[in-house]
């Protein structure tokens, strides 16, 4: 089965590929912009992520400037507050995540042997929401309404409205609607490598690259939501006046610094494996040879995921936790070390196995990752909490964290575009201009960053808008301003490499690094990904497979032609990548931008109060939506199954656990439940804090919240019970008891509504009835989704598209409403049960 | 054999994270029973003394189910069987990476589990 087939006459291959070709083309004129295929969107937003990671450096240059002199007042204290706040802002949320889908969305099609990720709609408009939501973000600054209160944005000053104006709304909706855009890439990265691999592509197999993005991805459904629950929190106390960090109504600012660093603590791994995941794609091509501890690097890659998520109260050392508390999260700190150093002992023993080659990308990624273990051993220091007392909040944690996220991530990523660009047009960079850019670079950061060190230990504090001249910091200022400029013009020298022409330059190799994995199959003329999809034995299959380059561009593997004229992928199984499915995935849409486009204006119109733009927005956004789920999913096929070629048929639809779209729903419903629980948390967090933590006022009672659990369990079992029936060909009493669900969830959400309302509870007096509303909110907008989702299947069953065969979308919202009931169970119970019970 | 009494193999993906998970959880439970019994010092009526002894307890349980994932895992190796790099495209290397992945994890998850319950080994009350 997994021997080429035999090739087919040239008029037959063209004919193949002429088809293939046509059916992946991107419109022409202005409608190229509605394409969404991988390669143009992975490189929009590669670029667009880039562009922004400049616009931040210049913010830095600006810092760094005022800073060169003692007493200096070269721009005004609140520009300065708004420079390095939104330099943070921008290199952590529009430069260093997004950079990896992007390069995720680019490459991993490729390197996987698949033609495209599962959800290019999906992929599309995560790209356009960060696109609105990035540029909104940056413009703001040109308005001098930029946020001032530093990148994590602490309260009290982030919630007073005089001291922080209007920039921290931009701040807050801006990076929400962003952080969406991450959560759908996460959910499309983790489908595709689960179940779109080549057949054949074992998880032993699997490129290495895959498999940290896989774990990335997998962090990122639980390090976001944390920060959605806490900016949600945070925008009704600045929108609304409901008081969850203000102390004066039992609210805690201690709670935002939780949920801020649940989140950014894995952000920073999240940040740093792909880096590495290069490295792990770089260092075996330029030493010839296959990684040395494969499994080690699965290890490191899931031991960073998981300990990064004990580690979040090192942010917090200073802010007067029990001091047991303190030792357990710098005990995971230390711990965290282990999996870190594994990788670099692996790249180091793979580099010493084979025989090196320094080329550009080796010199980049070796550089910076001698600057990432110096910013490591500065972080097991900082992990120390007497020794983090002494270095909070001071330059060293400035120039620690710096040296952590430069050398372990973006000399990685200029490596990365060393080393991929020719896969992007099939010429090369110049290796020249590389090296000087690395040495300069290299260079620029440690005159910049080292003496930071210093100032730090001798007690500058971060986020200073200037110094006196008699305190010994002004000589290292000068320094790390100087070094700042040489490392800017390094980035220069690689922008100039990037952008200057190369018509005159020749078609390169297709393999220019003769390196092992598939991505350098792909054809950077063609569109299609690859020419038929392989069958995959080799974690090198370019080195341990003959001929399959040849024989993959000659149509003898998978899936050669598109005779329907449709987008086809395989689906195969997660561990042994044995062929279950074509995929026929959606083509290019408007949908994708037009949906982008509404909710950013939804977020945006927020942000300033206007209500019923706000409103239209949303509603045209959900209007699109719905019309992008009934046009472009569940389609049932003109045919069950087709041939794929090699003597294999496979069936053209799925559904349950089967179809990439009922993964799809469980993974973000994964998420979702991860923001409800951060919810739950600030609950009872504010529960530990107080004596009394209702405050004497009164709670929603039981009767009502417990009316509405118990409501909201009959639903989900009709919604369960609907879908069975459907399965068993009952399609009248499916219809029946749909409608008595839908019904149950109106009624449910009305008695959940009823708790507090009916005991009087204003969310603006104290914390304790506006968390309870939240829990209240947050079930009743599940509920709404919930009876959508209900009512959308009453309408696809009589409108012929979902039947007992192809059941995809009433599967898929049974296990919505799985997850339904149990936040309801849980957010009614507790807080219908827990004030009686404490 | 002893072998006979453990629970049959199971081919999924997420035996990987076993390991992982059980560290989670103990660093959940050891850090909110600490919290909570800090910011509640009254709530149920016992000393530091029952924190740290609870601490040890989780530990324990802790160590051994995590144990039990790399005796699992060390079986899916074929009891170490074959040597590394397990990268044949066949069913059976499949199975001897993942058992091999697995056990690499429990050992760093063993570790981290005891260097989480290493506090309470030498911190004696909430603040001091």
């Amino acid at each position: 089965m997994s021997a080429p087939a035999k090739k087919l006459p040239k008029a037959d291959l063209e004919a193949q590929a002429e088809r293939l070709r046509a059916v992946w083309a991107n419109p022409t004129g202005w409608r190229y912009w509605t394409t969404v295929n991988n390669t143009q969107i992975g490189l929009w937003y590669a670029s667009t992520a880039f562009a922004f990671m400049l616009f931040a450096g210049v913010l830095a240059l600006i810092v760094r400037a005022q800073l060169a002199v003692p007493d200096n007042d070269l721009v005004s204290a609140d520009f300065y507050n708004q420079a390095f706040t939104l330099h943070g802002t921008v290199m952590m949320f529009l430069f260093a995540v997004p950079i990896f889908e992007a390069v995720a969305i680019f490459l991993l099609p490729p390197m996987l042997g698949a033609r495209e990720l599962p959800f290019p709609r999906l992929g599309a408009f995560g790209f356009w929401s960060f696109f609105l939501g990035g540029t909104f973000v940056c413009g703001s600054i040109f308005f001098n309404a930029a946020p001032s209160s530093g990148w994590f944005m602490y309260p009290p000053l982030a919630t007073d409205k005089e001291l922080s104006g209007i920039g921290a709304d931009i701040w807050l909706l801006g990076l929400s609607f962003i952080e969406v855009a991450s959560i759908a890439a996460a959910v499309e990265l983790i489908v595709g490598i689960m179940k779109c691999r080549a057949p054949g592509m074992r998880i032993n197999l699997m490129p290495l690259f895959a498999w940290y993005l896989l774990i990335v991805a997998g962090m990122i459904l639980f390090a976001f939501p944390p920060l959605i629950a806490g900016d949600i929190l945070f925008e009704m106390q600045r929108m609304f006046d409901w008081p969850f960090f203000d102390p004066a109504r039992g609210g805690d600012p201690l709670l935002w610094q939780h949920l801020f660093w649940i989140f950014g603590h894995p952000e920073v791994y999240i940040i740093f494996l792909p880096a590495i995941a290069l490295m792990a794609m770089i260092v075996p091509t330029f030493s010839q040879r296959p990684i040395v501890g494969y499994s080690w690097i699965v290890l490191a890659a899931v031991g960073t995921g998981f300990l990064s998520f004990g580690l979040w109260v090192h942010h917090m050392f200073a802010t007067g936790l029990p001091q047991i508390s303190l030792a357990f999260f710098s005990a995971a700190s230390e711990a965290v070390a282990i999996p870190t150093a594994v990788q670099i002992f692996v790249f180091i023993a793979t580099m010493l196995a084979g025989r090196v080659i320094f080329s550009t990308p080796m010199l980049f990624g070796t550089g910076g990752i001698a600057i990432f273990i110096l910013g490591g051993l500065t972080g097991v220091m900082v992990a120390l909490a007497p020794f983090d007392w002494q270095a909070h909040d001071t330059y060293f944690v400035v120039a620690h964290l710096h040296y952590v996220l430069i050398g372990g991530m973006l000399f990685p990523v200029i490596a990365g575009i060393y080393y991929y660009y020719p896969l992007i047009d099939a010429k090369h960079l110049s290796d020249r201009m590389g090296r000087s850019a690395f040495w300069l670079m290299f260079v620029g950061f440690n005159v910049a960053f080292f003496p930071m060190h210093l100032a730090g230990l001798r007690g500058m504090p971060r986020r200073v808008f200037t110094y006196p001249a008699d305190v010994g910091w002004d000589w290292m200022n000068l320094l790390s301003t100087v070094g700042a400029f040489v490392l800017a013009f390094g980035v220069l020298v690689v922008v100039v490499d990037i952008l200057r022409p190369k018509h005159r330059q020749n078609r390169g190799e297709q393999n220019p690094w003769n390196a092992g994995t598939l991505e350098w199959i792909s054809e950077p003329e063609e569109n299609w990904g690859v020419r038929s999809i392989p069958h995959v034995e080799s974690r090198y299959p370019l080195w341990d497979q003959k001929n399959l380059a040849r024989d993959v561009n000659d149509g003898r593997f998978y899936l050669p032609d598109a005779e329907e004229g449709r987008r086809e992928g395989l689906i195969t199984s997660v561990l042994d990548g044995d062929p279950m499915q074509v995929l026929r995935v959606g083509g290019t849409s408007y949908v994708a931008i037009f949906s982008a486009v509404s909710l950013g204006a939804a977020f945006i119109a927020l942000t300033f109060h206007w209500w019923i733009a706000t409103a239209v927005s949303a509603i045209v956004c959900f209007c699109a939506i719905l019309y992008w789920l009934w046009t472009g999913t569940a389609e049932i096929p003109e045919k069950p199954a087709k041939d794929v070629g090699l003597g294999l048929t496979l069936p053209l639809y799925a559904s349950g656990p089967a179809s990439v779209g009922w993964w799809a729903m469980f993974i973000t419903m994964v998420g979702d439940s991860t923001a409800f629980a951060s919810l739950v948390f600030g609950y009872f967090f504010y529960w530990t804090i107080h004596p009394d933590f209702t405050a004497g006022i009164a709670g929603p009672g039981m009767p009502w919240p417990m009316t509405s659990a118990v409501l909201f369990l009959t639903a989900w079992a009709a919604t369960f019970a609907a879908r069975q029936l459907n399965a068993r060909g009952f399609v009248a009493g499916m219809r029946i008891v749909l409608l008595l669900g839908l019904m149950l969830t109106l009624v449910a959400s009305a008695a959940g509504f009823a708790g507090p309302w009916s005991h009087g509870m204003d969310p603006t007096a104290h914390v304790y009835p506006a968390i309870v509303w939240v829990l209240v909110i947050w079930v009743l907008a599940h509920a709404a989704v919930g009876a959508v989702m209900q009512a959308y299947c009453l309408a696809r069953s009589f409108a012929g598209r979902l039947t007992p065969v192809y059941d995809m979308d009433i599967r898929n919202i049974a296990l919505y409403w799985h997850f339904m009931a149990i936040t309801a169970a849980i957010a009614f119970a507790v807080i219908g049960l827990f004030p009686e019970a404490v | 054999m002893v072998w006979r009494f453990l629970p049959p193999q199971v081919e999924s993906l997420w035996t990987l994270f076993t390991a992982p998970v059980v560290w989670a959880i103990h660093f959940l439970i050891c850090y909110v029973g600490a919290a909570v019994f800090c910011a509640k010092p009254g709530l149920f009526d016992v000393d530091f003394g029952a924190v740290r002894a609870g601490i040890a307890f989780a530990t324990l349980l802790a160590l051994s189910a995590i144990l039990l994932a790399g005796i699992l895992a060390w079986r899916q190796w074929g009891f170490g069987a074959g040597d590394p790099p397990h990268d044949d495209p066949t069913r059976h290397d499949r199975g001897l990476f993942q058992g091999f992945a697995t056990l690499l994890l429990a050992g760093l998850s063993f570790i981290a589990v005891i260097m989480t319950a290493l506090p309470a080994l030498f911190v004696t009350g909430c603040l001091r």
